[in-house]
């Protein structure tokens, strides 16, 4: 038998229902534990759907709080929550929708000092940061420890995910082995989003987290799914583990964690951010 | 030898607001200069000063990485689609800066 209450049987029942998931797979939701690094566009979908699933314990990372301007795609928050920090509100969302889900708030900016002490405590890292600084870093983080990655960037009316599971297929810098220099990709400048693209990118990541707890179905590894939301196209890309990959490669050359110093919320066309640092903040 | 191109977001402001253009090219290489002559700055976007590929721009023939294969000197055939794909990390979560930048 399982450790269900009757209310989570019920709430749980289409989820039983599945074959792929019955009740061993609902207990091997509720024993996971799961974190996202930014409460943002892509964070809020990806969390709305993983506290719905019943995962038992949800992190969330970000240091910012809730803007006006978020409300438009970061589902999590509402127009009362503007001031207050994104980890607080995106709680309050979460354990409104599902109380049996414990959520834990980190406020604070995911940096080199503090990543691999996080990412011990999880078993599933999802990323929905907004600045390649803090993509490579978790990036390098997760390929040491291990640790499975579900990876989205949006910009614009654009998408990419894929999921890094180190050692059995490529990972971030396989894909793409160098950030871009500040300013030649608007990562930090406003370059407009579509809400929705962050709706349909952030529910893939749960899915993938989803399927990665229960190992069903074939994860995004080792292939890109590649989304334009303006022609409504979905196409995938093959993506192969480089042999010379600096971190994942057969002689890493980053055998530390480094944080690029992409500084562009500073530098980049003057774009007058509130934030100074890097990374924290999420799409 | 015309292959069809599909343009990224970021891009297609060279392109003219196209998704997807048609080039003539037997490889990578001959198509991104033809695709410079027609539209200029394509070229710029996807090299680095050092003429070689920038390395957070993937291009894809038939949805496989041209590092893959043999680069930008992949043989191509009629009909192949070339995808040009960027890394993108995110959309604007620091919302009040009215910088936009449009290369
Ligand atoms: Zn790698």
């Amino acid at each position: 038998m399982f450790a269900f209450t009757e209310d989570e049987i019920v709430r749980y029942s289409r989820h039983i229902l599945l074959p792929e998931v019955g009740g061993v797979g609902q207990q091997k939701l509720k024993e996971a534990r799961v974190l996202i690094v930014g409460a943002g566009g892509l964070g809020s979908p990806a969390a709305f759907y993983l506290a719905a699933a019943g995962i038992g314990t949800i992190g969330i990372v970000d240091d910012d709080v809730v803007d006006l301007s978020n409300l438009q795609r970061q589902i999590l928050h509402r127009t009362q929550d503007v001031g207050t920090p994104k980890v607080e509100s995106a709680r309050r969302a979460l354990e409104d929708l599902n109380p049996g889900v414990k959520v834990v708030p980190y406020r604070f900016r995911l940096d080199a000092g503090n990543v691999m002490d996080l990412i011990r405590e999880y078993d599933v890292i999802v990323d929905g940061v907004d600045n390649f600084a803090t993509r490579y870093l978790l990036n390098d983080a997760c390929v040491m420890a291990g640790k499975p990655l579900v990876d989205a960037g949006i910009l614009r009316w654009d998408g990419l995910v894929m999921t890094i599971r180190p050692g059995e297929g490529p990972c971030y810098r396989c894909v793409f082995p160098e950030p871009p220099p500040p300013g030649a990709i608007p990562s930090c400048q406003e370059a407009g989003i579509i809400g929705a693209i962050a709706g349909i990118m952030g529910t893939i990541q749960a899915l993938e987290t989803v399927k990665l707890i229960l190992g069903v179905g074939e994860t995004l590894t080792g292939r890109l799914l590649v989304v334009d939301a303006l022609e409504g196209r979905f196409r995938q890309v093959t993506a192969r583990r480089d042999p010379g990959c600096p971190v994942c490669g057969e002689n890493p050359t980053i055998t530390q964690l480094v944080e690029y110093d992409l500084a562009c919320d500073i530098r980049g066309n003057g774009a007058g951010d509130r934030t100074a640092a890097a990374g924290g903040a999420a799409n | 030898m015309a292959v069809r191109v599909r343009i990224p977001v970021l891009m297609r402001n060279l392109t003219g607001g196209e998704s997807q253009v048609t080039a003539e090219g037997r490889t990578v290489a001959e198509v991104f200069s033809d695709l410079d002559r027609r539209f200029p700055g394509v070229k710029e976007r996807v090299y680095d000063e050092e003429g070689k590929l920038r390395r957070f721009i993937n291009v894809y023939v038939n949805e496989k990485d041209i590092r893959e294969m043999q680069g930008e000197e992949t043989p191509l055939a009629d009909g192949d689609e070339v995808a040009i794909v960027p890394a993108i990390a995110g959309g604007g979560p620091k919302d009040r800066s009215s910088a936009s930048i449009d290369r």
